[in-house]
């Protein structure tokens, strides 16, 4: 008999327990060949059964040995609930059961003396969204007629890049009676208003990467929807940058600078501009610190792209500069402006912060007009890595932080000069039009997503603690990894065609928003078409309170 | 729903074509109201084409207020009209105490000002008369410019024209443009400011419609100019957004449908001129209306204008004949005031028009 000891680690110590029923059970061994986290494995168990035959108790024994699955107690191989054995198994013969009582916060820091580090979410689950707590209130009837989301047009497109105020616009009219413009404006992409946001190659597996670069080419070229994809920093892959569906991606940049040499180097040979580029100051899941992709994640072809070491890759906390974070990011801005000769928007992205007015305004008052878009994260969103303690803690809900932002704008009348993309836990009920068309209502002039387009792939992880194990390079959807035999589980196809899908849906769906308003553009900062039944929202986001 | 209508002439008219042309439509608006802006004066104002006239609608209270701030500023008063009122009982009207059109000389100041410094004055002071006047509604200021007349108010527009005498034609009140419309604002509260047309510093502007970016223009438009205010109606904007175009940022009158009524992006990529369009686009974003209408406009050359929404919600025809052009949102009241003319030549503009009037009645439409 093992003795134990009260502090060893037992199943009812983790998050996870799993449930095995031996009577089901063929022993085919799918669930532990599947288990990417070797939290099942097979064992031997040793069972005595007591037995009497005849009309007085006369007991006798038999040992006998029998093959079953059991779970390790230990902090480093427990279950994630993702459900992969639950999944494979042909009999229903193992689940894993979400466990009430886990220890697994406290026994993990006794035992490691380190911070707990995953990747996923936040999984502190507080009241309802507010997005849920907003409708779509105004619907034209009568003499303002709703329109008809088949048979109308609409047009479905958000800027990306700097606009000038009209007064600035350089038009002169010539005799024709026509406006001539004599000057060089800054660059404006109109783009679909959902950018699928920026996750780095090195974050996920070569394969989802390609399939979102795949779904991402196949949504412009066949489907005519002007989708961009941020490239994540982490750098992209020369055939690509080297490609015509480099119009399709915007190159991001973080304090790391990951991936930039070859990005750089490839510049000669771009036969097509990027459609934008995307300075990296913070991100919503972990505001204040820098991305992260643990040593396990940095294979052979990451440290090629990424001109690194098999390390912990840690992006700094801060862009570094001589003087200040602002000197250094402005000569990013203007040294990128400068590479793609102005005709590439130059954009920045922040976490959504107490603050975020301060910064918005500080941008929006530059006389230099050269930031094209502000890139907000709230704190829903996701991240392939972090503490913890930020994912879970630290970090501002993104909903009237845009709005602030938004109103901050109208105040100066500067609305619409630095377009607002927001993102932050978006789509995460899976209706992503509405979340999205309720964020442009309030001002946003379109929205990023990352977490919901790894959803449609085949990720399980939720918010409520399942799976979240994007750090461990262990992802058991082939999505957040880059071991070959995990990536070779998703097709890449098929996660392209979901996405396509997915897509095609939305689009219609944001039609089907747009018409009852009696709107055929977006509605940016329509906030009156919105109405919520929860005072303290309406009152907070300055909307129509409705019981 | 609303009812507009556009008279413009080689000849001096009387606002009794105006209710006529907007009578027979009476069954499209509610009987409300009645509102007009008259431009290109005759009659007894055919001599004061230069100097500015005040439209006010006050209390004896108001009057007095309105005249000492005239004064302190250096305004003489050099023409006085009031209309005859003709007061019967059971007229449908909420009429106030007293309609001011007076004439006034420049003060000696502002003689050797600036076109621009005296239309920047005329603003300031109609804004400062409203302010004064706001408080229990001593009253309702509508335009003090040269050569310009308004009056708005509440009630059955043929009351209203009993009322002031305006069924029977004559030589003393007259102009060669006459903007109008029967409805008081339904939608909003009713406020005598709301009825359109709305005037603005020699721009007038009416529409029938609904303009679902309210909010966007309304929010936009506050920073953009000290007029730019009120609001009470949805359809103020389509002034405001009239008046920045073409007077603030001094672009000709066909921007104007390419600001309010945007090309989709597909036409817009192409055109030779995308550059401008999409620049044009993206800055005056905030500017674009969505929503059923057809708007009226007159700029202060006397042209006269009309165009529609994107997706022509809202009907609107021109008719003309030698001497005047009517635009009217249903035929029938052209039919009423141009009984003789070749309707074979009406106009019906398309979602992508705009139908200009220059000061010599010649018609061009143009396509957006």
């Amino acid at each position: 008999m093992e003795t134990m000891k009260l502090n060893d680690v037992t199943a009812n110590d983790l998050p996870w327990k799993v449930r095995y029923d031996a009577s089901r059970c063929t022993l085919c061994g799918s669930c532990v060949a599947t288990c990417s986290f070797r939290a099942i494995e097979a064992k031997v168990e040793r069972r005595r059964m007591v037995f009497s035959e005849g009309n007085f108790p006369e007991p006798k024994q038999r040992f006998s040995a029998v093959p079953v699955i059991r779970q390790p107690k230990s902090i480093r191989n427990y279950c994630r609930g993702c459900g992969m054995c639950e999944k494979v198994c042909p009999n229903d013969a193992i689940r894993p059961d979400r466990n009430p009582d886990t220890r697994h916060p406290i026994v993990t820091r006794c035992l490691g003396g380190d911070s707990i580090k995953r990747g996923g979410r936040k999984n502190l689950e507080g009241s309802t969204r507010t997005l849920d707590k907003i409708r779509v209130g105004r619907i034209s009837q009568m003499t303002d007629p709703s329109l008809d989301a088949q048979r109308h047009t609409f047009d479905l497109l958000a800027p990306f890049g700097r606009i000038l105020p009209p007064k600035k616009l350089p038009f002169a009219t010539d005799i024709n009676q026509q406006l001539q413009s004599n000057e060089t404006t800054p660059p404006v992409n109109w783009i679909y208003p959902v950018i699928i946001g920026d996750m780095s190659i090195g974050a996920l597996s070569w394969r989802m990467w390609e399939a979102v670069a795949m779904a991402t080419a196949y949504l412009n070229e066949e489907c005519g929807i002007p989708v961009r994809m941020c490239s994540g920093e982490g750098g992209v892959p020369v055939r690509l940058l080297k490609s015509k569906y480099l119009k399709y991606m915007i190159l991001q940049i973080a304090s790391g600078h990951f991936g930039w040499n070859r990005i750089a180097k490839a510049m000669p040979h771009m036969i097509e501009d990027p459609a934008g580029i995307l300075i990296k100051i913070g991100q919503g899941a972990k505001p204040g610190d820098g991305g992260l992709l643990m040593a396990q994640k940095v294979a052979e072809h990451i440290q090629a792209i990424r001109g690194v070491p098999k390390a912990d890759l840690l992006s700094p906390p801060n862009h570094q500069g001589l003087y200040s974070i602002e000197e250094s990011v402005q000569k990013m801005f203007l040294s990128f402006n400068a590479a793609f000769k102005f005709r590439v928007p130059v954009a920045i992205k922040v976490a959504a912060s107490a603050t975020s007015v301060s910064v918005f305004n500080n941008l929006v008052r530059d006389p230099y007009n050269i930031v094209g878009g502000f890139f907000l994260d709230g704190i829903d969103g996701g991240t392939g890595a972090a503490h913890e303690v930020s994912l879970d803690h630290t970090g501002h809900p993104i909903v009237s932080k845009l709005r602030d932002c938004y109103l901050a704008a109208v105040t100066q009348g500067r609305q619409g000069q630095i377009p607002l993309w927001a993102a932050g836990g978006l789509g995460k009920t899976g209706d992503l039009a509405a979340d999205a068309f309720k964020m442009i209502a309030l001002g946003a002039n379109g929205v990023f997503t990352g977490k919901l387009i790894l959803q449609m792939a085949g990720c399980i992880g939720n918010d409520l603690g399942r799976c979240n194990a994007c750090n461990t390079g262990l992802c058991p959807a082939g999505i957040t990894t880059q071991e070959p035999q995990l990536a070779h589980r998703l097709d890449p196809e098929r996660a392209a065609q979901n996405i396509v899908n997915y897509f095609l849906a939305m689009d219609t769906e944001f039609k089907k928003l747009m018409a009852p308003i009696g709107n055929s553009s977006l509605p940016v900062g329509r906030s009156d078409a919105l109405v919520s039944t929860d005072q303290s929202v309406a009152d907070r986001l300055q909307i129509q309170h409705v019981c | 729903m609303c009812r507009i209508g556009a008279i413009k002439s080689r000849n001096y008219t009387h606002p009794s074509s105006a209710l006529q042309l907007m009578q027979s439509q009476q069954k499209g608006h509610d009987n409300s109201g009645f509102a007009m802006v008259m431009q290109d004066l005759g009659g007894i104002f055919a001599e004061y084409k230069h100097l500015p006239t005040l439209s006010m609608a006050c209390t004896d209270e108001g009057i007095r207020i309105a005249e000492d701030i005239l004064h302190e500023a250096g305004f003489l008063r050099v023409l006085q009209w009031a209309p005859e009122v003709d007061d019967q009982p059971g007229l449908d009207i909420n009429a106030m105490p007293n309609y001011v059109f007076e004439t006034f000389s420049y003060p000696r100041h502002m003689r050797n000002a600036s076109q621009r410094e005296k239309e920047d004055m005329l603003l300031d002071t109609r804004l400062r008369l409203r302010t004064a006047l706001e408080d229990d509604e001593q009253g309702f200021v509508y335009s003090f410019w040269p050569d310009v007349i308004t009056l708005k108010e509440i009630g059955d527009p043929r009351d209203i024209g009993t009322y002031f005498n305006l069924w029977e034609a004559d030589e003393r009140f007259t102009a060669k443009v006459i903007t109008a419309q029967c409805r008081q604002n339904t939608n909003y509260d009713i406020v005598r400011y709301a009825a359109h047309p709305f005037f603005l510093q020699g721009y007038t502007a009416l529409a029938n419609g609904e303009n679902t970016f309210y909010l966007k223009n309304k929010e936009f438009q506050q920073g953009l100019h000290r007029g730019y205010l009120g609001f009470e109606s949805d359809s103020q904007c389509f002034l405001y957004t009239l008046h920045y175009i073409h007077r603030e940022l001094g672009w000709p009158l066909h921007y104007y449908k390419h600001v309010v009524t945007p090309l989709p992006f597909d036409d817009i990529e192409q055109r030779d001129d995308k550059k401008q369009l999409l620049a044009i686009r993206q800055s005056l974003a905030h500017l674009e209306i969505n929503g059923p209408n057809t708007i009226i406009g007159l700029l202060p050359d006397n042209t006269m204008f009309t165009c529609c929404d994107a997706k022509k919600l809202r009907p609107v025809v021109i008719g003309r004949d030698e001497e005047t052009v009517v635009i009217s949102s249903e035929v029938c009241g052209i039919n009423e005031i141009l009984p003789d003319r070749d309707w074979e030549t009406d106009i019906y503009p398309n979602e992508r028009e705009v139908v200009m009037i220059n000061d010599d009645l010649e018609v061009q439409r143009w396509k957006q």
